[in-house]
């Protein structure tokens, strides 16, 4: 075994002009083989384009796509060993299932028979054998995905691109696919390249989550990375919820920067490179690392005062104007000693959170 | 649907129909009933007969006719053929031609001869023949019927080709077809139905055609309409009435044909 990580496919300085408009901007990265990684962004983020480049669908305007090592930017769609699951599935809606899923084999050469007993098999795995002979409108919407997903995984591609395949599905079957694609992806070992607009969708899968804005690349890395070290203030608020405060920094010693918000309340935290002594940023705080009590703790304390509580089943999200201005959302887990610390609106309260809580955004 | 837009409730609605529907049909109903006619006259009632199909078929007028009709089919099938085939051809390069800047003048010049008089296109065949050179007869009449065909066959297909995403010949492309395979084995199985009509859409307008048929056929080629025209210039007899009855038996065949193709979706 080799000890360094293999690169599936690897974009180098790629970028995407339309006439006046950069659809992407100089993008770098690589993606590992056997990895199941997301391009997660709002619409209009680049992540499709760059999914279409690497399909094929779309040019390269500067830079290069690298398929194990080979340029691949110049081949056309059909001669590069990859398969996408698209978005509204495209079945073609004039085949039975079997000869759907059968199509990219016989393409590739196999006979007619050869194609269809693999495309069998490649129905198994998705649970659909008893749906062959059937045309894809005659299918659910959930089972229509799993035909995709089994047509664009029949020839073995060496790489995988879903463009946000789970989107049409309703939540329940959104959820259940979310968990089914994962296991697929491990069974078969195949390289996955998953674009979505969904976060959360994004951490339950990925291995990796590239988060992409403006055609940029805005971080790179696993999702707890990602959740709980956002690099920038688009991270921080695109990934879950967060409390975005504005603070100023008054001193920096041994790693922990002192630094206060609005209202003048003090607060220590896990200094970052870039920020400096009376630099004015951004410090993020998930809701649910904060802690709602009637009494100060030892360390970070914000006193203020509960205007509503919030019941959304899991969780109680209770909202507070801390004393000079600024607000902050808290979340208590829906559990009898949650409830407890509860407190009625037009309470004081104190927001309690541990120095590792919260991070300094450098924009 | 609510009461008050339900068309049904308007005054005069059920009278207006009938009226339309008497203008519509009672002319052709008149020719049906009298081309079992059993005398002579085209006026007068003499009881059912079938003598003016027999005469159709072995009557003294006969031969012009068959001829006519071989004719007048042999010019529909090759000129729908080839019409569907440049129709084919045109509503991919329009519909999947991307954005190219003489896209709505192409669409435009295509379907152009349907909004033309047909007498003005007439006339424009007639000089266009006699300027180069062409001796008027069958083939001038094929060419012509070739020409006036397209923009009827191109319609349905065009209509049927809008509802085809282009991300099934991606689809295909992604799976390792080539442009070509992707056409043939996606593209086109698709736009079946709408080619199918275009076909009998333009075999319908051309076995109909008279005006330009009229103007570019040489002396002596005749087809159905030219004959039944000249035949009735010396008189109208009832063996019209039987020739049009079964032209209009094969219209409504195909029209039924033409429902049904557009109803047929092979993808269910």
């Amino acid at each position: 075994m080799n000890d360094t990580v293999e690169i599936a496919v690897d974009v180098r300085d790629a970028i995407k002009r339309y006439g006046d408009f950069t659809a992407l901007q100089k993008i770098s990265l690589g993606i590992r083989d056997n990895e199941f990684f997301t391009l997660l962004g709002p619409s209009g983020c680049g992540k499709t384009t760059l999914l279409r480049m690497i399909a094929g669908f779309e040019d390269v305007t500067e830079g290069g796509i690298y398929l194990f090592g080979d340029e691949i930017k110049t081949l056309p769609p059909h001669k590069r060993p990859v398969n996408t699951v698209f978005q509204n599935y495209a079945l073609f809606p004039h085949m039975t299932v079997l000869e759907n899923v059968g199509f990219g084999l016989e393409m590739k050469g196999s006979s007619r028979k050869d194609a269809a007993k693999r495309a069998g098999e490649m129905l198994d795995l998705v649970q659909l054998s008893q749906f062959a002979k059937r045309k894809p409108a005659q299918l659910s919407g959930g089972q229509q995905q799993r035909v995709a997903l089994a047509r664009a995984l029949a020839p073995s591609p060496k790489v995988l691109l879903l463009d946000e395949p789970l989107s049409a599905l309703d939540l329940k079957l959104r959820k259940a696919m979310q968990i089914e694609l994962k296991h697929i992806q491990r069974e078969t070992g195949i390289t996955f390249i998953f674009v979505t607009h969904d976060q959360e969708e994004a951490l339950t899968m990925s291995d990796r989550i590239a988060v992409m804005s403006a055609g940029e690349l805005q971080q790179l890395g696993a999702p707890r990375d990602i959740y709980e070290h956002p690099r920038n203030m688009f991270v921080a608020d695109f990934i879950g919820d967060t409390n975005l405060l504005e603070v100023s920094v008054d001193k920096i010693t041994d790693g922990r920067a002192q630094c206060h918000i609005g209202g003048g309340h003090e607060l220590i935290c896990d200094a970052v490179d870039g920020v400096s002594v009376g630099a004015s940023v951004h410090l993020s705080v998930r809701p649910e690392r904060l802690v709602l009590s009637d009494q100060a703790s030892d360390g970070n304390s914000l006193k203020g005062t509960v205007t509503e509580n919030i019941y959304i089943g899991t969780d109680i999200s209770t909202m507070l104007d801390l004393e000079g201005g600024p607000k902050i959302t808290v979340r208590t887990s829906n559990t009898e000693r949650g409830n407890k610390r509860l407190i009625e609106p037009g309470s004081p309260a104190f927001v309690n959170m541990e120095a590792g809580a919260a991070r300094l955004l450098v924009d | 649907m609510s009461v008050n837009t339900d068309v049904k409730t308007y005054t005069g609605f059920r009278a207006m129909t009938l009226v339309c529907m008497f203008i519509l049909y009672a002319p052709l109903i008149v020719v049906t009933a009298y081309s079992f006619n059993a005398s002579e006259s085209i006026t007068t009632w003499g009881g059912w007969s079938l003598r003016w199909y027999v005469d159709v078929f072995s009557g003294p007028e006969s031969a012009k006719f068959q001829q006519a009709a071989v004719n007048s089919f042999s010019i529909a099938i090759i000129a729908a053929t080839t019409a569907t085939a440049i129709a084919t051809a045109a509503a991919t390069a329009i519909v999947r031609g991307g954005k190219y800047r003489l896209r709505t003048p192409s669409l435009g010049l295509i379907t152009l001869p349907i909004m033309v008089p047909e007498i003005v296109l007439a006339v424009a065949t007639l000089i266009f023949f006699n300027s180069i050179g062409f001796t008027r007869g069958y083939m001038t009449i094929l060419v012509a019927h070739i020409a006036f065909c397209i923009p009827f066959a191109y319609l349905p297909i065009q209509a049927r080709m809008q509802g085809i995403e282009d991300t099934f010949e991606h689809a295909a492309m992604d799976l390792y077809a080539t442009k070509a395979q992707a056409f043939r084995r996606i593209l086109f199985p698709l736009m079946m139905p709408g080619i199918i009509s275009g076909f009998l859409l333009a075999f319908i307008v051309s076995l109909d055609d008279f005006i330009i048929t009229n103007f570019v056929k040489g002396a002596g080629v005749e087809t159905l309409p030219t004959a039944i025209f000249g035949s009735v210039k010396q008189g109208l007899k009832p063996n019209i009435m039987a020739i049009s009855t079964m032209l209009l038996s094969l219209s409504v065949v195909m029209v039924t044909i033409s429902y049904f193709v557009s109803k047929w979706d092979n993808t269910k």
